[in-house]
């Protein structure tokens, strides 16, 4: 099951009372996030809205279609914008 | 199609970019250039405090002036929910941009707008300006960042409670937000540490200083559809967000890019389209407005001011085995600085076991910020760099080596999550080690410097299209706005594709209603996403004139190919035919299917990182503290540089930029919160004779997730400039200079301190 | 106040406006004559946008006033080509990839018309601290100046 970890930059932490690390049954972003929503209402829209997520190293912004592996690794983290 | 390692014929050549001649002819139309039958200017009034309460606004006497016809405050506009959205780029709390926009019971800055005229002429707007009567009720300020922070400072909002802290605070707070990131165990990490270094770093606001002010042509028509020419870094955001903050149909509003000079990222958001719409609505008229540069620096979005703690632990031979930073940084007037990129962008490019980054997002009563080219990057990196300069020097280490024996790698895990792919930063330090700059000696009295560093990079929603004209020439159209040169990559990646000259396409920038959903230009993004988008669309017409001579000579398309802007037969068996050029076979598109074109909208994933290395050799006049760049090299990874030229201008700009911010730019408050130095005279950029030639150095690891693998380029130069001057004058004097700018009367002072 | 009446020249042809007396001859060119080449940057001189050229000297021209273009002659971006045909400054502007957003450009042209009018062979510094009156935020002045000498040695000749 991909491990997600969620960066605490990410603001993602007050709907997971804490918590920073979980697996997740999921091989989509979009099925990730709304595993999420599920289970920690509130960040799977928190997610969407602005993070940008990491998987296995490569950053993904705004990608239900990013596929994830068995093994893959997903880092929440906030989203990246520019100048 | 892949076209890294292929040979190429127009990609890395350098071409005369296709809007060059009208702009070396005053012909290219930016958005004050614009006019409009009947139009009337419009103005706006910007609080003189830099906190207080608006009591009341009269707008009688104003509204009665001969040729004034319209005036419009913060009533005229919809409040907004709290609320986050993406739209543009980075999220954006609708919200505070209405507050911004348009005061509503507090200005929270000087030169907060609260109200807006249109009159006839501009003289008659300004006197209007001067008889709104406004009641204030001043309230105490405060704009040092720590001073935010401490207990008892004022509050700039009622309702703003620390996010990122447990429990969740009740007392209202102007720290917006703490964030985290955590690799390994830092206080362990110490304790293996044989030597350990800190510092402390601040630096002060900075603008953006394009040259043109923000200025717009609105024209709001009786059925509510809308045109607006505006300098923006995106037409869209334009649309976006003044559809939002007016409670418009979006599809109602036309923007259309005008040409913009100059962004930086201070232009991805609105400050005046908004207040020209509402005036333009009252007046029945289309409204011009043009920012002064007064209020530029006043009202628009000067990036954060900082302090920085950072301590790194190494062992002996130069391994860093931990690394600990506190930022603190300004958001101006609403949440949202950029301490995000501030946590994540310091270490990015170093392998390091174990780091804890805490930062804080705090507001203060000076402009809210916007994004200034590689936001948050260019302070954090000052603090590092720098350190990491006194971390050689105690370990008795080059600073190369020092950077060499950490260097983040492929397959190196960041702090704050990702791991690093297809990067370049081991080849920027092999070009730094063997570059004459490098190995010159130093002329007496001057010093060297060396400093690092990194962007993100983003790719993103971009739209293009490609159109075979009935000649045969190409015209590309984007809706990227172009502040750079990206017109003329964008062309020479379609005839690369499409196998001809630079010069038989045409690049343009269309509107909200003649392209699809374009991002902004910002992020370093326009090569990448949009130059892939551009890409795909001229694959999409090759294949399509492959059937089209597939069609004309009767054979199976798979038995044709292209080949330098001609269909071929693939191979004698195919048939012995005389190849299709595109100017025949546009002759015939009617008979073959009709216009040849094709448009392509990605979301582009796969950003190729940036990592820049600069070198910097300065003397310093002990008697006035003036310090003079003598050489500089930037060195960075480009990926591939589509037009090397332009490539080589973003570099050159922004270490310019860089050492601006490094050695003279600062906002200077009094302590009534007023800006003492809102011109170019006193906010003093750096001018031709501040700076010698610049050479950058154009590293090429390519972007394997982009077609030419070019990789995005403008943000990254700014990042190195600060430490790399800071490293430069500590070599010449012996002195670290730690607080920004280090202007001649802060270095005098610091040589007189040392004695 | 009455509008003032102005004859004058520009980019050697007679023109003739209104404007009001506190106008500069920056607002004139753009709102009144209609060129609006000449950029407003700042409104005071600092960063060398609104350049023009007025009797062979080189002036902001938000720093002058309309009606002082009474009987003067003046030379603004608009006027620096001729018809089709691009100056050398201009030319070599493009070839050095001198502009990337070409705010500054109109006036940094001008200014440099300027310069090579009177000094035909200036040295780098020279052309930087002539130069220095124009900001630019884009480039860090590194093809500007390359552009710059690479034109001056084209119109004494050496060079194509």
């Amino acid at each position: 099951m991909p491990k997600v970890v969620l960066s605490s930059g990410s603001a993602g932490q007050q709907y997971t009372d804490g918590q920073t690390e979980f697996e997740v049954e999921a091989t989509t972003f979009r099925r990730l996030v709304l595993e999420l929503e599920q289970r920690f209402p509130g960040l799977g829209r928190q997610v969407e809205e602005s993070m940008a997520v990491a998987i296995d190293g490569e950053i993904f912004q705004d990608a239900y279609a990013a596929e994830l592996k068995p093994d893959s690794e997903v880092v929440l983290i906030p989203k990246i914008g520019g100048g | 199609m892949n076209y890294i390692d292929s040979g190429l014929k127009v990609v890395g050549t350098r071409p005369i970019r296709p809007d060059g001649v009208e702009k070396v002819t005053g012909r290219a139309v930016f958005a004050a250039d614009t006019r409009s039958a009947g139009m009337v200017w419009g103005k706006v009034l910007r609080s003189p405090h830099a906190h207080a309460r608006i009591l009341s606004i009269d707008t009688s006497k104003a509204a009665a002036l001969p040729g004034v016809r319209a005036i419009v405050t913060g009533a005229d506009f919809p409040n907004i929910a709290s609320e986050e959205a993406f739209v543009g780029e980075g999220p954006m709390n609708f919200r505070d941009l209405s507050l911004n926009v348009i005061a509503r019971d507090k200005v929270l800055y000087e030169g907060h707008a609260l109200a807006a005229v249109a009159a006839t002429t501009q003289a008659i707007a300004d006197e209007a300006l001067s008889l709104i009567d406004v009641k204030y009720e001043v309230l105490p300020h405060v704009i040092d960042v720590e001073e935010a922070m401490a207990e008892g400072a004022p509050i700039l909002h009622d309702d703003m409670f620390t996010s990122g802290v447990s429990p969740k605070p009740t007392k209202p707070s102007n720290i917006a937000k703490v964030v985290t990131f955590k690799k390994g165990d830092a206080e362990a990490g110490f304790k293996e540490a044989d030597v350990i270094v800190e510092g402390r770093y601040t630096t002060k606001p900075v603008h953006q200083a394009y040259i043109e002010p923000h200025a717009c042509l609105v024209t709001y028509n009786p059925d509510g559809q809308t045109t607006i020419h505006s300098s923006s870094q995106g037409h869209f955001m334009v649309r976006a967000y003044t559809a939002k903050l007016l409670g418009l149909e979006m599809s109602d509003i036309r923007a259309i890019p005008a040409e913009i000079g100059g962004g930086f990222g201070g232009k991805t958001l609105v400050y005046l389209e908004p207040l020209a719409v509402a005036l333009s609505r009252k007046a029945g008229k289309s409204v011009k407005m043009q920012m002064t540069r007064e209020e530029v620096f006043r009202g628009s979005g000067p990036t954060s001011g900082a302090t920085v703690e950072v301590k790194i632990g190494a062992k002996k031979d130069g391994t860093i085995v931990a690394a600990k930073q506190v930022l603190k940084y300004q958001a101006g007037a609403f949440a949202g600085s950029p301490i995000g990129p501030g946590c994540m962008c310091g270490f990015a490019m170093y392998d390091l076991p174990n780091i804890d980054v805490v930062g804080y997002d705090v507001v203060s009563n000076r402009p809210k910020v916007a994004a200034y080219r590689a936001p948050g990057a260019p302070i954090t990196s000052f603090a590092v760099e720098s350190l990491l300069d006194d971390l050689a020097l105690k370990l008795g280490i080059d600073p190369l080596t020092l950077r060499e024996k950490n260097a983040a790698k492929n397959g190196t895990k960041t702090h704050y999550g990702p791991t690093h792919q297809n990067i370049g930063f081991t080849a920027v330090l092999d070009a730094v080690k063997s570059h004459p700059h490098w190995k010159t000696p130093l002329k007496p009295g001057q010093g060297r410097g060396l400093a690092a560093g990194f962007w993100f990079n983003i790719g993103g929603e971009s739209s293009a299209s490609v159109h075979v004209n009935e000649d045969g020439s190409v015209t590309a159209a984007t809706g990227s706005p172009d502040i750079g040169g990206s017109r003329a990559s964008i062309g020479m990646m379609v005839a690369e594709a499409l196998g001809v000259s630079a010069e038989r396409v045409r690049t343009t920038v269309a509107d909200t209603a003649s392209i699809g959903f374009t991002h902004v230009t910002g992020g370093s993004r326009v090569t990448f996403a949009t130059g892939m988008a551009a890409t795909q669309a001229a694959e999409k017409v090759v294949e399509d004139l492959k059937r089209r001579a597939a069609q004309t000579w009767e054979i199976p398309v798979e038995a044709v190919e292209w080949k330098d802007g001609k269909a071929y037969p693939a191979g004698s068996n195919a048939g012995a035919f005389e190849p299709l050029d595109l100017a025949t076979l546009a002759l015939k598109a009617a008979r073959t299917g009709g216009p040849i074109q094709a448009e392509v909208s990605v979301n582009a994933q796969g950003a190729g990182a940036g990592f820049g290395a600069h070198i910097c050799d300065v003397s310093v006049d002990k008697e006035t503290g003036q310090v003079t760049i003598e050489r500089y090299t930037a060195i960075q990874d480009v990926g591939k540089a589509i037009h090397p030229s332009y490539v080589e201008g973003q570099i050159q700009g922004g270490a310019a930029q860089g050492i601006g911010w490094a050695l003279n730019e600062e906002y200077i408050y009094n302590d009534k919160g007023q800006l003492e130095n809102p011109g170019f005279l006193d906010y003093r950029c750096p001018v031709a004779s501040d700076v010698p030639m610049i050479e950058a150095v154009l590293v090429e690891v390519p972007n394997p997730r982009h077609p030419f693998g070019a990789r995005g380029v403008g943000e990254v130069p700014i990042v190195p400039p600060m430490a790399a001057v800071a490293n430069a004058i500590r070599s010449a004097t012996g002195l670290r200079m730690p607080d920004l700018p280090m202007s001649p009367p802060k270095v005098r002072a610091a040589l007189d301190a040392a004695g | 106040m009455a509008k003032q009446y102005v004859s004058t020249t520009i980019n050697g042809e007679s023109a003739e406006f209104l404007c009001e007396t506190q106008q500069t001859l920056l607002d004139v060119l753009r709102d009144v004559v209609g060129l609006t080449g000449s950029k407003e940057g700042c409104a005071s001189g600092d960063c060398g946008a609104c350049s023009v050229i007025v009797d062979g000297r080189l002036v902001c021209s938000c720093l002058m006033l309309g009606v002082e273009a009474e009987g003067k002659s003046i030379t603004t971006i608009e006027g620096i080509a001729q018809g089709e045909k691009l100056h050398p400054v201009q030319q070599k502007f493009l070839e050095h990839a001198a502009l990337q957003c070409g705010f500054c450009t109109p006036g940094l042209i001008v200014a440099t018309k300027a310069l090579l009018d009177e000094n035909p062979n200036p040295t780098e510094t020279e052309a930087r601290y002539w130069l220095a009156g124009n900001l630019c935020r884009c480039t860090g002045y590194d093809k500007v100046i390359r552009a710059v000498m690479d034109a001056a040695a084209v119109m004494r000749g050496e060079t194509v």
